[in-house]
């Protein structure tokens, strides 16, 4: 018990969210091995979605944002759509995205490590994380209409950015 | 006292550069409130003395810079029905610490991995099921020159509460020649390629059969990328390991899992194949169940999501399967007749599995435990069936507040072997047990928008039978009543299952409530008895009555 106070106490005194993102193992499409912590977008709103071909409320929520995601380019947004499928579905990820037409950043995560160093537990889950690397919106669902919030919020980051430099 | 104000002394050095540093937590919370249902259950059989079964979780990950460390808490007061029974009562069953420099990342204590895709070793957990083969002990990865990384790791694995008797060590090595020679990606080829081997040892004790303490395996595996085809082939061998799963047979073991797909945008197309021939490789021979396995053998099919249909999964047969999967993802360019403004999207996916061929040794004997068990041509099919699948779905949005989809599916489910757990050699002794059942279903789903941000999603199913379950018939509505709340109602009409008694509905309505991380769901019907499979691992789920709440958060 003693030990488990001490864990705690140390976790708590310490707990603040970090820019950073966790060192994980990624496998890109092409099948090459990529540090998660490589993936940032500094300066610039980025978007992580946990998905799996698998997840029916995960490829809708996908498939909704698309139609937006073309508009905020100029805002540089980047979208990390992490795939949790295992071994059994990794290899349907690439031709899947392909069929579905994403323009995406499609990594995958076959034993999740990234997925518990996000603090993910179930999917959908989408983080928001601002030009100065605060996560600033997440949430572990979707549903129908969320992606009209999530560009708004994107394109209210990116405002705020130019504000700053003006 | 002094224990607080030791911690307390710990904690002074970090405050001051907290900034630094993060905390991840994942909670999650299941109770269920069971009722008695004389008519799902008639005897009561499956009806739990506690009447309220709970458990849960909490996860917390600490990470500063290099280093990082975890550990959950485990709780379950008791195990709600469906999971394994062997999970009772409460503790910490998983922690560690992990650092990561330079080219050097070692873990100690729990820790969870796998060897390419994991035919002779994966340690991984899925909650949902109860199951977590989490090793403890030692990871230690390194890369050197040349894009060459080495993993090596020595634990034993968990079993509930417990551990295995058994130590597992292994060691695995991945070249990327692209990292060597990076002229390649210029041209548009990734190329990477890998082998490991993983060893076991457990003491034996048998009077009759001299049973090998180390078993060792190992695998090949290789990745060819090049202009959006790509070709992936792992195949691996294990030395003779009699276990409970094989009958104690002293064959060898060996599996071959081979993809080649194509990806352009808007067009995907997949084809493999497979076969596995006695490659159960747990870290207890005697292990049953999901008990300790080292190693995992995905299954070859889409995993289904659709209720009616998610009634008839498949499993990898451990003991032996042959088969392969087809896959088309198209979609009808926007602008196009057919496309319209959203474009169309277009699914055709095929999966076949079957025995492999298991032919009498010399001695006219077949999988008789202390022999070599059988003999096997290798492309050969063997007689059984396990299973078909031949689906189809076309998806399209009509405008901003409508879209639809639809599916087909044409099913062959062996039941005996995938819901009775009957094994092929019992089967080809007693063929007229066997009982392959068709199945066809149609799912029907549309999403409305509404006004006030509101949205209606529905589905409707139906499903055909010859045997087993009988017709089905579901329909569910999901009311999106705000960004925070979501309604759900279904129910399954079971109206032409072959006993008249079980013709009844399976009725759930459900509450679920969003706050960022956090969902609360709140539920309460009936729940059919069937196999719950998550990632091609499956368990059997009796029938139940009840309420149930469920909260996961992460912070």
């Amino acid at each position: 018990m003693k030990y488990l106070i001490l864990f705690f106490s140390i976790l708590l005194w310490n707990s603040s969210f970090s820019q950073n993102l966790p060192n994980a193992e990624l496998i890109n499409l092409q099948g090459q091995i990529i540090d998660a912590a490589e993936l940032k977008n500094p300066g610039s709103p980025l978007i992580i979605s946990f998905w799996a071909t698998w997840c029916k409320p995960c490829i809708n929520e996908l498939n909704a944002f698309h139609d937006y995601f073309i508009d905020l380019e100029d805002t540089g947004l980047k979208v990390l759509a992490i795939s949790i499928d295992d071994s059994r579905t990794m290899s349907r990820v690439a031709p899947f995205v392909a069929g579905q037409a994403w323009d995406y950043e499609v990594y995958l995560d076959p034993n999740s490590d990234f997925r518990r160093a996000m603090g993910v537990n179930n999917i959908p889950h989408t983080f928001l994380i601002d030009d100065k690397g605060s996560i600033v919106w997440q949430a572990n669902k979707y549903i129908p209409g969320e992606e009209e919030e999530l560009a708004k919020k994107v394109i209210a980051i990116s405002q705020e950015k130019l504000g700053d430099r003006n | 006292m002094r224990s607080v104000l030791f911690i307390f002394a710990l904690c002074i050095p970090f405050i001051g550069i907290a900034q630094q540093q993060k905390i991840r937590a994942v909670i999650q919370s299941d109770a269920q409130w069971y009722l008695r249902d004389e008519v799902l259950d008639p005897s009561g059989e499956y009806f739990p003395d506690e009447r309220l079964l709970g458990q849960g979780f909490a996860l917390f990950t600490y990470t500063d810079g290099d280093f990082q460390a975890g550990m959950r808490y485990e709780n379950y007061q008791n195990v709600m029905l469906g999971f394994p029974t062997g999970y009772r009562g409460e503790g910490i069953t998983y922690r560690y610490a992990r650092v990561r420099k330079e080219n050097w990342d070692i873990t100690v204590g729990n820790f969870y991995e796998q060897f390419g895709s994991g035919l002779i070793f994966r340690s991984y957990e899925e909650r949902g099921l109860g199951l977590d083969n989490a090793m403890d002990g030692v990871r230690i990865i390194t890369k050197l020159n040349g894009g060459i990384k080495i993993k090596a790791v020595l634990g034993r694995q968990r079993k509930y509460f417990t551990k295995s008797d058994g130590v597992v060590r292994g060691a695995d090595i991945e070249w990327s020649a692209n990292e060597l020679i990076p002229a390649l990606g210029n041209k548009g080829v990734f190329a990477s390629a890998g082998a490991s081997f993983v060893s076991k040892f457990q003491r034996g004790f048998d009077p009759i059969l001299n049973l090998p303490e180390n078993v060792g395996a190992y695998a090949f595996r290789t990745n060819l990328n090049f202009k959006g085809i790509n070709w992936s082939t792992e195949w691996a061998h294990k030395i003779n390991d009699p276990s409970y799963d094989n009958g104690y047979i002293y064959r060898t073991g060996n599996a071959l899992v081979s993809t080649i797909s194509y990806s352009k945008k808007g067009l995907g197309l997949l084809a493999s194949i497979k076969r596995i021939d006695n490659m159960s490789f747990r870290s207890d021979r005697n292990g049953q169940q999901f008990d300790l396995f080292i190693n995992f053998l995905p299954p070859t099919s889409e995993p289904h999501t659709y209720a009616l249909v998610a009634l008839y999964p498949y499993a990898t047969q451990i003991n032996g399967e042959i088969g392969g999967q087809f896959e088309i993802n198209y979609m009808i360019p926007r602008g196009s007749p057919l496309g319209g403004k959203y474009g169309t999207r277009l699914t055709l996916n095929s999966a076949l599995s079957n025995s492999i061929d298991k032919s009498v040794l010399e001695d006219g004997t077949r999988g008789q435990k202390g022999t070599q068990g059988y003999i096997s041509e290798y492309f050969k099919f063997g007689p059984t069936i396990y299973f078909r699948d031949l689906n189809a779905t076309i998806s399209h949005k009509f405008s901003k507040k409508y879209k639809s989809q639809i599916s087909f599916f044409r099913l062959k489910y062996n039941k005996t072997v995938l819901n009775d757990g009957v094994g092929d050699i019992t089967l080809l002794e007693n063929p007229n047990i066997d009982s392959v059942i068709n199945i066809n279903a149609i799912v029907w789903e549309n999403q409305f928008k509404i006004p006030n941000g509101q949205t209606i999603r529905s589905e409707l199913q139906w499903s055909i039978a010859d045997g087993f379950r009988g017709d089905m018939a579901m329909a569910l509505i999901e009311w999106t009543i705000n960004h925070d709340w979501t309604l759900a109602v279904q129910d399954i009409y079971n109206y032409g299952h072959p006993t008249p008694s079980r013709r009844i509905h399976y009725p759930i309505v459900s509450l679920i409530h969003f706050n960022g991380p956090t969902r609360v769901q709140i539920g309460y019907g009936r729940q059919q008895q069937g196999v719950f499979c998550v990632g091609g691992v499956c368990r059997v789920v009796p029938p139940s009555n009840g309420l149930s709440i469920s909260l996961t958060t992460s912070l």
